[in-house]
């Protein structure tokens, strides 16, 4: 399989601080890539480089180079909101708009202008949930409030709007933090599942989630990437003693 | 879209600009010493403003020493033990009166002034003013009060401190500069009201040091003479909204600049 | 609580609620005082009041129509002017403008609030009047002229001089409000509509959606000054009570025609039909201001359910 984002030399400030040191990376296409590592150490914001929404906060800088699909995402004339449509983003706490549960999901369809129809937009709607394994749970108060959900619905209300405009990466940053093991449970099912069709780059705090979800591991510490390999070979002979350290607890 | 945003700021600047070079302009060319220190006069034969701004100073300080005092206590009182339904009706009292007009203040003045002593004063003038004040003060008291951190309050509790000791020494001291500017933003805005000093003040066209007589006012002789017939008392108009704009615009900024250095 | 009061703490404690209790008595002792002397006029012509049109202190007929339809549609007026330009202008402020510029620029929106009532009169006479008589009037007419609206003599002085001066008067607040509750919508609102590949403008509409209670309370906010707005519009709305179609046409509004004759209303019955209409305004700005209240305070409960989500 090919890899779909190339990282080279990458480089991120805010203003004089440097947040990311000369990262070069290769994420593979239809993988799921774990980003772990103690707080602070740039995970978020490298996986924020990906879809560059780092572009709303003044002050960030950015070296190097970032490919998609082997584009170059930061060159002057590319297209942010196309390249937002085509790397979707599920955030650590579940944002949904103050609208329906159905709107919700139709939100980025409509603004996309992707829909034929209304019978389409409905069936995309339809499929997006399905994907994000709610459509059961909420199919029959679609025109509720999206706040009337418990939060692990919320959370994959959210991923299954990031579904609904058909991105071929998703980008996921500790989805699962806020949310009890159970609802946990069921994000990490679904991340699973939906790797057959995506891309995702996961970002998370727990060990044992990275293990159990991601085919590859990328360490980060204090905005340098230390090491990343395929995760049972991270978790069981990681190559850096810092690896090592971080995984077995002694440290982070 | 962003240009039509962008237009509707520059539009409300504009008019902030015209309107604050109008008072410049046509203020400057009228003023003079005399005219800031005489009593008015007959149309044609000069006179001043000296009694209304005296008559301003001495209702807004007796406003002042009125509100303040209780609108602090009361804010005190709304953030420290203010978490009862007495504390969220006070507070929502608050909220409403401010938004009521200041008409309405001076009509309940007339009421309970006026009416019994059968006369206007400057005392019903400067309570007016007052009753506009305490809310405001109690709102941004409290404000200031809310944002002095809890561990500084419980480090003072630890110690052995009694609660009025924690409030009074270590709380209140916190968010004085917070009170101060409050308390200066609403003499500003006291000193700019008309309505409630229209008919419980009323107006004097003499120097008058005492309240129980009615008393001059800036903003009363500026609407006198802003709406009176004569090119002359148009012009004594705009020099006294110099003064009185000044004074405000003053105050806006001095508070602007003290609170800017915090953050 | 009781255990650990001393004297010292009770009697610190009950100045500062004698000093909260004050508010609450003042509110009241308004409503009784004012309620006690209009009740002349409520004995004599009981609803009658609200809904006649005539005006004649001289022959004792008094009918509060004309001042409560000039209170309303003046009020009217600068809400449809000043909404729209609020909202841009907070809109800009929050969403749009760099913190550099969006800073002096509030500080220089906020100073439009800071201006007294009386100086916009002032000001509202010799230049906004002269400007409607001579320039904005005449091209409202030609263009507009069918409409019975724009009909009628040109003075600059009256109902459409009284709303856009209150326009004025009113687009700091409402910005001001508009702006507090825009900045409390989440940013992970807005990075979501970002991610989802909304460009900035819809992005603005997602946050707008999110803001949308505390918007209306806003306008509500405004809508409550607007109706008690005292001394600009008393000098530029003409103060004559009569309902007519054209904007153009001298006006009369509750709060104008107390300022204007309050001090010589010595007759007993003049007299309690001025302060009924001050109880009219008192408990309909009181009602309006509570509810905004209400509907600010909802937005914030809204976007607490979102980021507690």
């Amino acid at each position: 399989m090919g890899n779909k984002i190339t990282v080279k030399n990458l480089n991120f400030f805010y203003g004089k601080d440097q947040a990311l040191f000369d990262i070069s990376l290769k994420i593979p296409e239809r993988e799921v890539m774990a980003f772990v590592g103690p707080s602070g150490c740039g995970k978020s914001t490298f996986l924020r480089v990906l879809n560059r929404m780092n572009d709303t906060i003044p002050y960030a800088r950015i070296e190097g180079e970032v490919k998609i699909d082997g584009k170059d995402i930061y060159k002057a004339k590319t297209d942010v909101v196309a390249l937002r449509r085509m790397v979707g983003m599920v955030f650590q706490k579940s944002n949904p708009f103050p609208k329906s549960i159905f709107d919700n999901v139709a939100y980025g369809i409509r603004i996309n202008r992707m829909h034929s129809s209304k019978k389409d937009l409905a069936d995309r709607v339809e499929k997006a949930l399905k994907d994000a394994a709610l459509w059961d749970e909420v199919k029959d108060r679609l025109p509720t409030s999206a706040f009337g959900l418990s939060g692990g619905q919320q959370q994959r209300l959210c991923i299954a709007r990031a579904l609904a405009v058909q991105p071929e990466v998703i980008l996921m940053d500790e989805p699962a933090s806020a949310l009890d093991p159970i609802a946990t449970q069921k994000i990490e099912e679904l991340v699973v599942e939906l790797k057959k069709d995506y891309t995702i780059v996961i970002v998370t705090h727990n060990m044992q989630q990275a293990a159990r979800i991601s085919d590859r591991t990328a360490f980060f510490m204090l905005g340098k990437l230390i090491e990343v390999n395929p995760t049972e070979k991270m978790f069981t002979n990681p190559d850096d003693k810092l690896t090592e350290d971080y995984i077995t607890g002694r440290f982070g | 879209m962003t240009m039509l945003t962008a237009l509707c700021a520059i539009f409300a600047i504009t008019i902030l600009v015209i309107i604050l070079a109008y008072i410049a302009v046509r203020g400057v060319s009228a003023i003079n010493i005399e005219f800031l220190i005489d009593t008015p006069k007959p149309v044609g034969e000069g006179g001043g403003i000296g009694n209304a701004i005296l008559g301003s100073a001495l209702m807004t300080l007796l406003a002042t020493a009125i509100g303040l005092p209780i609108g602090i206590g009361a804010g005190v009182y709304l953030a420290e033990f203010g978490d009862n339904w007495f504390g969220n009706t006070v507070r929502f009292l608050s909220d409403t009166l401010i938004g009521v007009p200041s008409i309405i203040v001076g009509i309940f003045v007339y009421t309970i002034v006026v009416l019994p002593m059968s006369r206007q004063s400057g005392f019903a003038g400067a309570l007016s003013l007052a009753i506009i004040m305490i809310p405001i003060v109690a709102r941004t008291t409290e404000e200031m009060i809310r944002l002095v951190p809890k561990s500084m309050r419980e480090g003072a509790l630890a110690l052995g401190a009694p609660q009025w000791r924690v409030t009074w020494n270590i709380v209140m001291p916190a968010a004085a500069s917070g009170i101060a500017t409050g308390a200066m933003l609403s003499i500003a805005r006291i000193s700019g009201e008309t309505a409630p000093l229209l008919f419980t003040a009323l107006n004097s066209r003499f120097y008058n040091y005492f309240f129980d007589q009615p008393m001059a006012s800036l903003t009363v002789q500026i609407y006198n003479y802003a709406t009176g017939p004569f090119e002359i008392e148009h012009q004594m108009a705009w020099a006294a909204t110099l003064i009185l704009v000044g004074l405000i615009l003053f105050i806006n900024i001095v508070v602007r600049f003290l609170t800017k250095k915090k953050y | 609580m009781a255990k650990t009061g001393t004297f010292a703490d009770s009697l610190f404690k009950g100045i500062l609620t004698v000093f909260a209790g004050t508010i609450i008595l003042v509110v009241i002792a308004m409503i009784v005082m004012m309620f006690w002397n209009s009740l002349p006029t409520i004995k004599e012509f009981g609803l009658g009041f609200l809904i006649g049109s005539d005006w004649q202190p001289a022959s004792d007929v008094y009918g509060a129509l004309p001042f409560i339809y000039g209170t309303i549609v003046s009020s009217v007026i600068a809400l449809i002017l000043a909404v729209p330009v609020s909202l841009g202008i907070a809109i800009f402020l929050v969403e749009q403008a760099p913190r550099s510029i969006a800073s002096p620029i509030a500080f220089m929106v906020e100073l439009l609030a800071a201006i007294p009532s009386v100086v916009y009169g002032l000001w509202g006479i010799f230049v906004l009047a002269p400007f409607i008589r001579n320039y904005l009037g005449p091209f409202l007419q030609d263009y507009l002229g069918w409409l019975p609206l724009f009909q009628g003599r040109l003075t600059g002085i009256g109902m459409l001089t009284g709303g856009v001066i209150m326009a004025i008067m009113v687009t700091p607040i409402i910005t001001a409000v508009v702006r507090d509750v825009l900045e409390v919508v989440p940013t992970s609102q807005r990075d979501a509509a970002l991610a989802l590949g909304a460009t900035k403008w819809e992005t603005t509409l997602i946050v707008l959606e999110n803001a949308s209670s505390g918007i209306a309370g806003a306008v509500v906010l405004g809508l409550g000054r607007a109706l008690g707005e005292t001394m600009a519009v008393t000098m530029v709305i003409g103060n004559a009570p009569q309902i007519s179609a054209s904007l153009f046409e001298p006006a009369y509004t509750i709060a104008s025609v107390l300022a204007a004759n309050f001090a010589e209303a010595t007759d007993r019955l003049y007299l309690s039909a001025l302060i009924e209409m001050g109880l009219v305004l008192f408990l309909v700005t009181f009602v309006v201001n509570a509810a905004a209240k209400v509907l600010v305070m909802g937005v914030a409960k809204g976007t607490n359910a979102a980021r507690q989500a």
